[in-house]
């Protein structure tokens, strides 16, 4: 395949978009840290950006308006920040109805408003009809963070030793929306998990104290590329018992007809915990306190190792490797 | 999907017959799974670790889009190229095809679509009035889907909608594969998803005339060791048969709709196999009412040959005469994210399921994935 040209498959979260990024864009702009959620600006101040194009712009359990305030809300709590403002930029094409703008920005209002974020700025752009997909939001957002720089979690502070944690079952957000995209029948009844994690993970912050090392919400690429994200930074082998895993089965189904692998499978309102193994059943306690952890199970732990990976105990007893995902998800032909 | 005891148990009671059946032959035996969805899941599951040293799953050539030639790729770019919408199952994308891929010509702009279903490829086409060719790669399992697609097509007159097809059949390719001296195997897992469509006894002439063991099998871990032990009982009674391992979806005769439905829509003609060659009757045609739907002679297409990539083994890997691990370019210069043939690319490409659940180096030893302990509980300390 020719390499000079962006293809989809860099937009994927996994492999090729990690090597795009470091050669072509977080290097050349000497990114202080590329690789976590919400980057710290100065020791007060926690700082994040994210873009939402997903499309359709309304599917089961959200819409991209929700969806940009509680990414970027989700993203500053990973690392540890009592979100306080965002900043909501618009990029409409030519020909969007008004009804569907307003519809999203209320979806916006209302997410914010759960959130206790002020919407303090933005910016509003249209172009022409077919160049964009109707709508295109970016959101950015600052937060206070709730510990000193040093005790804030971080991919990077994953040890041997470690429990990890998850608040629920994989792959809803993207089955749902490729579901509504395309008008797969079989997968209709899977609802988003597009949901806001930061009084879960402030919670887990104050309860646990420096025994809570990451958080890490697993977006696009799913928990596979989350878990090996951490595993890279952290220089840790990551192991998961997949009897652990919490699972929804209408998404294995969907995953199983597709020849997707649901641990490769975008989530909004997951969260990856990784902390002290001694602090394992205080963290599991206080995860499914929350709205959003009812589900919560300790799944896998953090061991020594030379080769940072991921690897999975089957049911079964045998081990395989969980991989970070390369690129686009491809739908299989039988 | 949470494995229950019961199923866990009986996973455990197949492991250890194929313990002693593999005991009782005393040699190696050699089990060739021959459809990509077992790849895939022995891969996920693990399966290797469960048997006995002397028994060896291979990889056969049932991944749609490995055996799909470089040349056959091509034309859907060029068709994309001159402006008809190509759309595509989704894997297709990223094989490589000289100096080009599906993916890359979507990158520059051409027209090319993923569908999830040739269904889907009509409505694009009747919905938007663009002309609209759909790839129909597949074996069995896919080619009754495109039929219905056909006559659909057919009886609405839909002029903007066709078809390059591209079917590819299983039983020949495995005549072919058992007259291959390279290739020595004991015994096939024969596809579960094909076998729903063409029935069991599509496999008798292999086990009666050419005297191999045929057991068709599904894709539950326990389907695929109840297929591997019912390979090594035939092999430990100098047995060749058809057996079914999967009887809750493949009865005897298969799907006579799908199959007659086929029989209407296409003639069997040979085909070009990636690393196979050419096998006779082994390709699908449309037949002559239909031929108006094929996008080959609608738009004059002309056949072409394009040389493998320099170093790519995908040949000798369909074929199981070799490992993906043993091929020089495996987990170097071919990754799922680089891949130069495409058994690296399908998710069900061996080489693909290989590099994502078992290359190496795995925990608790360098030299790639250990055994799971014979006897007693399964344990991942090696």
């Amino acid at each position: 395949m020719t390499s000079d040209v962006i293809t989809l498959a860099h937009g994927g979260g996994g492999k090729l978009m990690a090597e795009l990024l470091a050669e072509h864009v977080t290097g050349p702009l000497a990114v202080a840290e590329p690789g976590e959620d919400a980057a710290l600006a100065g020791d007060d101040v926690l700082f994040t950006t994210d873009s939402f194009v997903v499309k359709p712009l309304f599917f089961p359990g959200g819409d991209i308006g929700e969806l940009a305030i509680y990414g970027t809300v989700n993203d500053l709590a990973m690392r540890g920040g009592r979100p306080v403002a965002v900043t909501v930029g618009f990029i409409v094409e030519e020909g969007l109805p008004l009804e569907t703008l307003g519809r999203v920005v209320s979806s916006m209002a209302g997410a914010a408003a759960r959130c206790g974020v002020r919407i303090v700025g933005g910016d509003f752009k249209v172009v022409e009809a077919g160049r964009g997909d109707g709508l295109y939001v970016n959101t950015a957002g600052i937060a206070r963070p709730l510990a000193s720089p040093d005790r804030l979690p971080a991919v990077g502070r994953a040890k041997p030793g470690d429990a990890v944690l998850i608040n629920g079952p994989v792959g809803e957000h993207g089955v749902a929306v490729l579901a509504a995209r395309e008008r797969l029948g079989f997968a209709a009844q899977v609802v988003s998990d597009c949901a806001p994690l930061h009084e879960l993970a402030a919670a887990l912050l104050e309860g646990l104290g420096p025994a809570l090392h990451c958080l890490h919400d697993p977006t696009r690429g799913g928990l596979a590329a989350a878990l090996n994200e951490v595993a890279q930074a952290s220089g840790v082998q990551i192991t998961v018992d997949e009897a652990a895993l919490p699972f929804n089965e209408a998404v294995l189904a969907a995953c199983e007809l597709l020849g997707f692998d649901p641990l490769q499978v975008a989530n909004e309102g997951k969260m990856v915990a990784v902390v002290d193994g001694e602090a394992a059943e205080a963290a599991l306690e206080i995860m499914r306190a929350n709205p959003h952890g009812a589900d919560s199970a300790v799944i896998g732990e953090v061991r020594m190792s030379e080769t940072p990976q991921v690897c999975l105990t089957t049911q079964l007893g045998t081990k395989r490797i969980v991989d970070m995902p390369s690129g686009e998800l491809l739908p299989r032909i039988c | 999907m949470r494995l229950t005891k019961s199923r866990l148990a009986l996973i455990k009671q197949l492991a250890a017959d194929i313990d002693s059946a593999a005991q009782r032959i005393g040699r190696p035996v050699r089990v060739m799974e021959v459809c990509g969805t077992h790849a895939h899941a022995v891969g996920r599951f693990g399966l290797r670790q469960l048997l006995p040293e002397s028994v060896e799953l291979i990889s056969g050539p049932g991944c749609p889009v490995c055996v799909t030639t470089a040349g056959q790729i091509a034309l859907g770019i060029e068709l994309a190229c001159r402006g008809v919408t190509v759309a595509t199952f989704g894997d297709m994308l990223p094989v490589p095809a000289g100096d080009s891929s599906l993916a890359a010509a979507r990158a520059s702009g051409a027209p090319i679509q993923v569908v999830y279903s040739p269904q889907q490829a009509l409505e694009l086409a009747e919905q938007t009035g663009r002309e609209v060719a759909f790839l129909a790669v597949g074996f069995e399992t896919t080619a009754p889907a495109v039929a219905a697609v056909v006559a659909q097509a057919a009886e609405r007159r839909v002029r903007s909608f066709s078809v390059l097809p591209l079917h590819k059949l299983i039983p020949p390719a495995l005549r072919a594969l058992v007259a291959d001296a390279e290739v020595a195997v004991d015994g096939f897992l024969c596809p579960g998803h094909v076998s729903v469509i063409i029935g069991s006894n599509a496999y008798r002439p292999l086990a009666e005339e050419l005297g191999m063991p045929c057991v068709v099998t599904g894709f539950e871990p326990e389907d695929i060791l109840l297929g591997v032990k019912m390979v090594l009982g035939q092999v430990a009674e100098r047995r060749a048969e058809v057996e079914n391992a999967y009887p809750r979806a493949v009865r005897p005769e298969g799907n006579p709709t799908a199959r007659a439905l086929m029989e209407r829509t296409f003639s069997t003609v040979s085909a070009e196999w990636r690393g196979l060659g050419t096998i006779p009757d082994s390709g699908l045609a449309l037949r002559r009412e239909f031929q108006w739907l094929d996008a080959a002679s609608r738009y004059e297409l002309e056949a072409r040959e394009l040389p493998e990539p320099p170093g790519c083994r995908c040949g000798d890997v369909l074929r199981g005469v070799l490992r993906p691990a043993q091929c020089p370019l495996f987990a170097t210069a071919c990754t799922p994210a680089r891949p130069v043939g495409p058994c690296m690319v399908s998710s069900e490409g061996a080489c693909a399921a290989a590099y994502k659940y078992e290359r190496s180096p795995m925990p608790g030893g360098s030299g790639g994935i250990g055994r799971v302990q014979r006897g007693g509980e399964p344990s991942h300390d090696q």
